[in-house]
């Protein structure tokens, strides 16, 4: 599974969630992968799709179990996905540790129970429970809607590349005009 | 306006009431000839001129002037710009928690904020100012610096810290206001009636959080830009010499929408919701997260609250 850069992810969840008047970010793309649909995940809550780069999901489509048995050796990876750099938790971690080796358009919980990709916040919260905790209740994380009624949620990985988490550096906005740059205009104060 | 000369010397755009006039006419002349010397010559209608405290106004009162002001800005910008009197919603006060653990300084609400709320753009009004502190030195305003513009933020060793109107449940500046064009409503927003407003900026001075932003010059603010979904006490196009503020996007948090600063941020570090219902998102974060009020000294008693989420 490939995961475009996080800021042009981030960037494009904005404007598409947002409902008016958004400060457009710099080279913001609205991704295609991206709805503002809710997909029913369970629990009740509304969150947007997964964030998957263009044309690589179902997983199955190639990894169909047929054509290309599960190598289930931990290995680093030649052929294909060498762009995903995997910088999250001990160094021993790797693909099947979530994603599930038998359905490759679920992933896995450490009990092996599957779930889907729209659930993966569960994934997420066995190590990061706290997170999790908050997330729930609309504190970890972004909430867009309305204050007192039907609420967007972002997944876990609409901000965070499951594969390199930590938030990605953005570039700021102008900042604002310094005093000494503040002139008095021609024909004086009107 | 910036170059523009009046076309005629002060006083002398109404012919002199004649001698013999009744008192009536020489008052409405008078009247005409004050609202055009005040302004320039006649920027200013007689009904504006006119036009009392929004507070004392009859619900036709209020009706009538949006009505005038929508023709203005519809003249003005060349689109409709719809102007709401959204009331407060009963049993709704409103509270607001910035996560400082989670600002990275990106600048993305100052934006969002002057696209709806309608801020002059040049002159520049900007509500909301992001300052970066040291981690070494915490929340210390000797070391902030609102005029960061590195190529990427956060900055190693910083932290971010975005100070807007902090909507006190004492606010020390509508206390000053000579005139009372600026007062708390019920749901705890702190608004401005910018057609009473003076401009004394008695209140600019009396605001420890320098949440209050003065329009020296006419405000500059390109039509297709203009966010038509306005409120009198918010986000309308504002004119030359009155104050504004945060308002916290009254048009839409009292229509139930976050406000544009909490829609926009990237880092999900803007919470908003009632303080007085017990589920909200900010009723949790007030209860399970370490809380702080900006300058809490002072005992302004901010319903805007900085915590740490982590």
């Amino acid at each position: 599974m490939r995961f475009p850069t996080l800021s042009t992810l981030a960037a494009g969840l904005l404007i598409l969630l947002g409902p008016v008047a958004f400060a457009d970010p710099p080279a913001a793309k609205p991704h295609p992968g991206t709805t503002t649909d809710a997909s029913g995940a369970p629990e009740g809550i509304q969150v947007p799709k997964p964030p998957f780069s263009e044309g690589i999901f179902p997983c199955s489509s190639c990894h169909d179990g047929k054509s290309m048995k599960p190598n289930l050796k931990r290995r680093e990876l030649t052929d294909m996905h060498t762009d995903i750099v995997l910088h999250h938790g001990p160094a021993s971690r790797w693909c099947l540790d979530c994603h599930d080796a038998n359905n490759r358009d679920s992933l896995h919980l450490a009990s092996g129970e599957k779930i889907p990709f729209t659930s993966s916040y569960l994934l997420c919260g066995q190590c990061h429970g706290d997170k999790l905790r908050d997330w729930r209740v609309g504190v970890h994380g972004k909430r867009t809607g309305s204050w007192n009624g039907p609420k967007q949620y972002l997944l876990c990985v609409n901000c965070h590349n499951p594969h390199t988490p930590r938030f990605q550096p953005l570039k700021p906005m102008p900042p604002p005009a310094p005093p000494e740059q503040i002139q008095t205009r021609k024909g004086g104060a009107r | 306006m910036t170059d523009h000369k009046p076309e005629c010397p002060i006083g002398g755009c109404e012919p002199p009431a004649s001698v013999g006039g009744s008192r009536r006419e020489f008052l409405g002349a008078a009247t005409a000839a004050m609202a055009a010397a005040l302004t320039g010559c006649g920027t200013l209608s007689k009904e504006e001129f006119l036009q009392h405290n929004f507070k004392e106004l009859s619900k036709e009162e209020v009706l009538s002037v949006i009505d005038r002001l929508e023709k203005e800005y519809k003249a003005k910008y060349g689109k409709e710009v719809k102007v709401a009197n959204t009331p407060a919603i009963p049993g709704v006060i409103f509270g607001y928690a910035l996560d400082l653990s989670r600002c990275i300084g990106c600048r993305r609400c100052v934006h969002a904020c002057v696209k709806e709320n309608n801020q002059s753009r040049e002159p520049e009004v900007q509500w909301i100012r992001v300052l970066q502190m040291d981690k070494e030195e915490g929340v210390n305003l000797q070391h902030a610096d609102q005029y960061y513009n590195p190529e990427e933020v956060p900055q190693e060793g910083h932290f971010y810290m975005p100070v807007q109107c902090q909507q006190c449940k004492k606010p020390p500046c509508t206390k000053v206001c000579p005139v009372g064009a600026t007062w708390r409503e019920k749901d705890g927003i702190v608004v401005v009636d910018y057609n009473w407003c003076i401009g004394c900026r008695y209140c600019m001075a009396a605001c420890p959080y320098g949440a209050r932003h003065f329009n020296w010059g006419e405000p500059h603010l390109p039509a297709d830009q203009v966010n038509p979904n306005t409120h009198y006490l918010g986000n309308r196009p504002r004119p030359k010499g009155v104050v504004e503020k945060c308002t916290f996007c009254i048009q839409r948090t009292r229509n139930g929408q976050y406000p544009a600063c909490v829609e926009i941020c990237p880092t999900g570090s803007r919470k908003f919701g009632n303080l007085l219902d017990k589920d909200s998102e900010i009723r949790y974060v007030l209860e399970n997260k370490r809380v702080f009020k900006f300058k809490e000294d002072l005992n302004t008693q901010p319903n805007f609250f900085y915590f740490y989420g982590v």
